[in-house]
């Protein structure tokens, strides 16, 4: 699935990376708990997150993770938009809440991403 | 051991949260430059970054070195922090002395030293009550 599909299926808003939404996304993982997403080990991978401190992208970077959901219309501060940008990591809001955005993607295909670790 | 080929240093703030994880991802930019396999880095980059986090949030900072070689890559993170009073303890999944504030930012789940034990080849905890830590981390190259 590409970003652009996901960013139709959660009307979702695009805060930095418009122009790398046909990146191909295999797996994702729901999460507050940043321990979590490093415990969880998958290629081509997207965090949904209500989380939004930078720690979230520096998540991402070590995970290779090229996308990150905000959800329940959480809003990250300009600091952590640009620490994705120099970090080319795409990221979007939603206004929808985890459980729903989750729910969405995983009835429109995306189901890939239960952690084999 | 061989000599490593590259030796990495860097001092980790212990008084900014958000500068936490600067070493590790300036360590695994170096790793992809240097044409390390994207499986090796990702678990030093993990196992690192859980112990640049620590190191920040229980110890006041501290540094860490780097030493690269052909077979291996060893992150070695001292601090002078309050010690761990029972290693085994800590490491149990799911334990954790992490404050409110620290849990909000999404840690303290009690995860960080299993998650730092998964991804190395060798770690090594030498630590002080009062004096400080050292965690001394491999991951093989294969």
């Amino acid at each position: 699935m590409t970003l652009r599909e996901i960013k139709e299926i959660l009307d979702a808003t695009v805060l930095t990376g418009e122009e790398e939404l046909d990146r191909e996304v295999k797996a994702a993982c729901g999460s507050d708990l940043m321990s979590d997403v490093l415990a969880f080990v998958k290629d081509q991978a997207m965090l949904l997150t209500g989380l939004v401190n930078g720690q979230v992208i520096r998540t991402a970077e070590m995970m290779d993770i090229h996308a990150v959901i905000f959800i329940r219309g959480k809003k990250p501060s300009d600091e952590v938009v640009s620490l994705a940008e120099s970090r080319d990591i795409v990221i979007m809001e939603t206004e929808l809440p985890m459980y729903i955005a989750c729910g969405m993607l995983y009835s429109a295909g995306l189901t890939g991403g239960s952690s084999r670790a | 051991m061989s000599e490593p080929l590259m030796v990495l240093h860097y001092d980790v703030d212990g008084t900014d949260f958000t500068v936490a994880g600067e070493a590790s991802g300036a360590v695994k930019k170096v790793l992809k430059q240097l044409g390390v396999s994207a499986e090796v880095i990702r678990k030093v980059a993990i196992a690192m970054y859980e112990c640049e986090i620590n190191m920040v949030i229980h110890a006041h900072g501290g540094f860490i070195d780097v030493e690269i070689r052909p077979e291996s890559i060893r992150m070695i993170h001292k601090d002078v922090g309050p010690g761990i009073p029972d290693v085994e303890k800590a490491m149990q999944a799911g334990f954790s002395t992490a404050s409110q504030q620290v849990r909000e930012l999404g840690f303290g789940a009690g995860m960080g030293l299993p998650n730092m034990k998964k991804y190395t080849d060798e770690m090594k905890i030498t630590t002080e009550v009062g004096k400080g830590t050292i965690v001394d981390m491999t991951v093989y190259i294969k």
